[in-house]
């Protein structure tokens, strides 16, 4: 394991967290925990919200420095849209995780966050890609992330079957979500999901129109211990 | 200047370890436990078939994990008790003794030793019983794991362990566990071995690796 992993010692507020995104056929789950905590014993924040909509059908979630992720989602999300003008379409989700890429790699020395990017493009469908610390993009069937993915390998790769339907990602998502949460200290609160589908069957309406829902499950409602 | 050609292998200097993934579970009639058989020191495996459930006493078994000597002699030392114990009391002895023998040296040690045995196995008086004893710490409960390989599966235990499983349903989730955590982490591999002790004895079985559950693996 290099020095990147499990740092909660980051400067200032840290994510602690448990992120994870799963792909179903159609689209897209991307979940996380909602807890900032500050040296592993203070929570600064219970309902902090770790997803960041960065196009209409693409999610990021944050995990490590809570600064340094807001920092680098903001500016990816400028990027992306400025992308998205210039070339006259939505843009595909492959080109949001490589921006938050570059950001990570050129930077890799500063910065100190890792994040998941979740969701449709009319060229691939689903995707989910993991971009971690230092840098690295992969694109996996589905991921998990942060200091409280670790307790939940073993969970993970159990229950995920490919091909499940969206209620079974969904429930898979929140139980995975809820033992993290269970486990790992600097993760807890709320699980926050996001759904990311096609839906929207007009891609020239605009963004009102529901493209992705997103659901908050409250702690005393999350799947039994 | 051969010194700085050939640097003396890191695993003569290294500490050896038995990074590792341990797990016992209790049963209506019994214990089932399960390690994984991969013994590092720093990068290298210096034994991968190792077995790392060591009788204390016909129906008790531990589970070693931490540093491979220091775990072997703890058990060592605890069989050696627990024979002069059963002798004593001309009975077989309790599940409950062999864990306070194996917690009194975990206690007393504690700033030298680092070894976590897990304790598991039947007596007449209760059953089948697990106990963990962490640092010096006694306490029984329904299932423990330890190990670097157990966090991995914190989760998945959490997830599926019920109550009053079958002997069978018992073994399948140990091997389950096992499998998930070899897995993911790097120090735990090799084979499963599985133990399961009630009234009538205690049965091994080795697991070979290419007998093992397959998963999702991407």
């Amino acid at each position: 394991m290099n020095r990147h992993s499990f740092d909660s010692r980051v400067k200032g507020v840290s994510l602690g967290t448990t992120i994870l995104a799963v792909k179903f056929a159609g689209g897209v789950i991307i979940g996380s925990d909602s807890r900032a905590s500050m040296g592993g014993s203070y929570v600064s924040s219970k309902v902090i919200n770790k997803l960041v909509q960065v196009h209409d059908r693409i999610f990021c979630c944050m995990s490590g420095s809570l600064a340094d992720a807001q920092a680098i989602t903001r500016a990816a999300k400028f990027q992306l849209a400025f992308h998205s003008i210039q070339m006259d379409e939505p843009p595909l989700v492959m080109a949001a995780a490589s921006i938050m890429q570059e950001l990570c790699y050129q930077h890799k020395e500063e910065l100190s966050a890792g994040f998941i990017t979740a969701g449709w493009d009319r060229k691939k469908g689903p995707q989910v890609y993991s971009v971690s610390m230092g840098g690295m993009l992969v694109s996996q069937p589905f991921t998990i992330g942060g200091s409280g993915s670790t307790y939940i390998y073993g969970y993970a790769d159990a229950k995920y079957k490919p091909g499940m339907t969206r209620e079974e990602c969904q429930t898979f998502a929140v139980n995975a979500l809820a033992l993290a949460m269970g486990r790992d200290n600097v993760s807890g609160g709320v699980a926050h999901l996001a759904i990311i589908s096609e839906k929207g069957e007009d891609m020239k309406e605009d963004a009102d129109r529901a493209l992705s829902q997103s659901r908050c499950v409250m702690g005393n409602s999350k799947a039994k211990e | 200047m051969s010194e700085e050609m050939f640097p003396e292998p890191e695993w003569l200097s290294e500490e050896v370890k038995t990074g590792t993934t341990i797990i016992a579970v209790t049963f209506d009639g019994g214990v089932v436990l399960g390690s994984d058989s991969r013994v590092s020191a720093g990068e290298s495996v210096v034994n991968r078939v190792m077995n790392k459930l060591s009788p204390l006493h016909d129906k008790i078994y531990c589970a070693l994990s931490g540093s491979a000597a220091d775990a072997q002699t703890i058990a060592e030392i605890v069989n050696y008790q627990l024979d002069v114990h059963s002798i004593e009391v001309e009975d077989d002895p309790l599940v409950c003794s062999a864990a306070t023998l194996v917690k009194n040296i975990s206690y007393k040690y504690k700033e030298e030793l680092s070894a976590h045995l897990i304790v598991a196995g039947w007596d007449r008086k209760k059953g089948g019983q697990v106990y963990a004893t962490l640092n010096g710490l006694l306490s029984r409960q329904p299932f423990a794991i330890g190990g670097s390989g157990s966090f991995y599966i914190h989760g998945f235990v959490d997830a599926e362990y019920r109550k009053n499983m079958t002997k069978r349903e018992s073994q399948e989730f140990v091997v389950n566990a096992l499998t998930l955590a070899m897995g993911r982490d790097g120090s735990s591999g090799g084979v499963a071995y599985v133990v399961t002790i009630d009234k009538g004895g205690a049965e091994e079985k080795c697991i070979l690796g290419n007998e093992l559950p397959r998963f999702f693996d991407q």
